[in-house]
């Protein structure tokens, strides 16, 4: 008999149910903890880089705002750098930047927003760079597993038309639902990005 | 890049994910995943730096009662309910324990309701019991919380559906695409079976790990019980392969 692999099974995903922000966005539900916040506000005063405001809504099939989602970001700062141990050795917080926020969207209305600085360029495969982007990572009920997919912005197009994530999906069309279309100037930009889990205009999400 | 930028260290890729372990996202007998499911396949990406890396927690972000859900809202007394532990190991596909990486809970009260809005079963809220918890696993990936055991709760979704007790876990890893979120049944509860989101998962091996086990060398004498809940994480490749995400 052939000895088995010693690996291990990953744990099986659940929904995120309806109550997900008791646990992740607990002063959304009515509640503190007493240490820091993960919040939707990625930036701090200090941070470096254009700031910007994106918000958006998740809509269902029958184009439903889906008012219990949790929507996740992670992004790089204004240099193209993550704020994490491998990319940027001994800085966390550098500068006030998180590089990850969160939003439950509205109870009420749906909406999601975040408070950040627009990330830079980004390093890919093979010496290929990335135009700047978000990745973001959605749980709701009803969501059996979370979905990943990413935000690009809608000026960004050179840098988007050569972009090999975008370019790897073969339906046109449907890069479009990945870039977030720049809806007002002034101190803070803001992008308009909408998620579509189903039907015609349904988001890119990907298998990572 | 590589040689440009030489400070740059390449996190390792993780292990493709194995979709067979997962629910797959249409399934009817959870009602609310018609509407909500992705029709389209999901787009198969290379990983890049995107997805390898992830945000970094520490122990001095928490609160001291944070990881203590009978404590940390408890305004006149304890929570009402079965006083446990849950406490376990979170681990890679490698079978190597993940350090340093935070786990965020949340649950019902004893009677099955919740802190929230929209929870508008008839079980009364507990005064002394917010529901919500966070930890940092410690260097070698053990957490644990201290808890009220959660009471089942019905939902609508068939005529007459029940939540088996549970509590729903998010974890991190050490990237963005290790991202987790699932939810702890308990062992012996007979209401597992029967529940359709239970069942979306399609492997009851896979079902079964998530039963958390009782764990009585953990319980203590005269005040709480214990159950123990391992979670896996996807895997890294090991480094002979860590510099394939900028090519050579
Ligand atoms: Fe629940």
């Amino acid at each position: 008999m052939v000895p088995t692999l010693g690996y291990l099974k990953e744990t099986p995903s659940q929904t995120a149910g309806p109550y997900v922000h008791i646990g992740l966005a607990p002063a959304q539900a009515g509640q503190a903890f007493a240490g820091k916040t993960i919040s939707n506000k990625l930036a701090g005063p200090d941070t470096p880089g254009e700031r910007i405001t994106i918000e958006g809504r998740v809509f269902d099939g029958t184009g439903t705002p889906i008012r219990d989602a949790l929507i996740e970001c992670w992004q790089a700062d204004a240099n193209g750098r993550y704020n994490c141990h491998e990319d940027l050795p001994g800085g966390a917080d550098h500068d006030g930047f998180a590089g990850f926020g969160r939003c439950g969207s509205d109870f009420e209305t749906g909406l999601f927003s975040f408070e950040t600085i627009k990330p830079g360029v980004v390093p890919g495969r093979n010496g290929v760079q990335q135009a700047p982007h978000i990745s973001l990572w959605i749980v709701a009920r009803g969501l059996n597993v979370g979905l990943q997919t990413r935000l690009y912005f809608s000026e960004e197009t050179a840098a988007n038309a050569a972009d090999p994530v975008l370019n790897t999906i073969e339906q046109e069309a449907r890069r479009q639902t990945l870039i977030a279309e720049r809806i007002s100037t002034g101190d803070v930009a803001v992008y308009r990005f909408n998620i579509h889990l189903q039907g015609a205009e349904e988001t890119v999400f990907f298998d990572i | 890049m590589g040689a440009k930028d030489q400070t740059r260290r390449q996190p390792a890729e993780l292990y493709a994910r194995d979709r067979t372990q997962h629910p797959p996202a249409l399934t009817e007998g959870y009602k609310t995943s018609v509407s909500r499911s992705p029709q389209k396949p999901l787009l198969s990406l290379e990983q890049t730096l995107s997805e390898v890396t992830g945000p970094v927690f520490r122990q001095s972000d928490l609160g001291p009662l944070d990881h203590d859900l009978i404590k940390n809202h408890a305004h006149d007394g304890d929570p009402i309910g079965e006083r446990i532990i849950v406490h376990g190991h979170v681990l890679d596909e490698n079978g190597r324990g993940v350090p340093n990486t935070l786990v965020e809970v949340w649950q019902a009260n004893a009677g099955g309701r919740y802190r929230h809005v929209n929870d508008r079963y008839l079980a009364p809220l507990d005064p002394n019991f917010g529901g919500c918890g966070r930890c940092m696993s410690d260097d070698n990936g053990y957490y644990y919380f201290r808890t009220i055991k959660p009471g089942a709760y019905p939902w609508r979704n068939h005529g007459n559906n029940w939540r088996p007790a549970h509590i729903h876990f998010s974890i991190f890893g050490s990237a963005f695409a290790q991202r987790l979120i699932t939810q702890l049944y308990f062992e012996g509860d007979p209401l597992v079976d029967q529940c359709p989101i239970v069942q979306t998962i399609p492997d009851p091996q896979a079902i079964d790990r998530l039963v958390a086990r009782l764990d009585m060398n953990s319980a203590i004498p005269f005040d709480c019980l214990a159950y123990r809940f391992d979670i896996v994480l996807r895997g890294r490749r090991s480094t002979l392969f860590e510099n394939r995400l900028e090519g050579n």
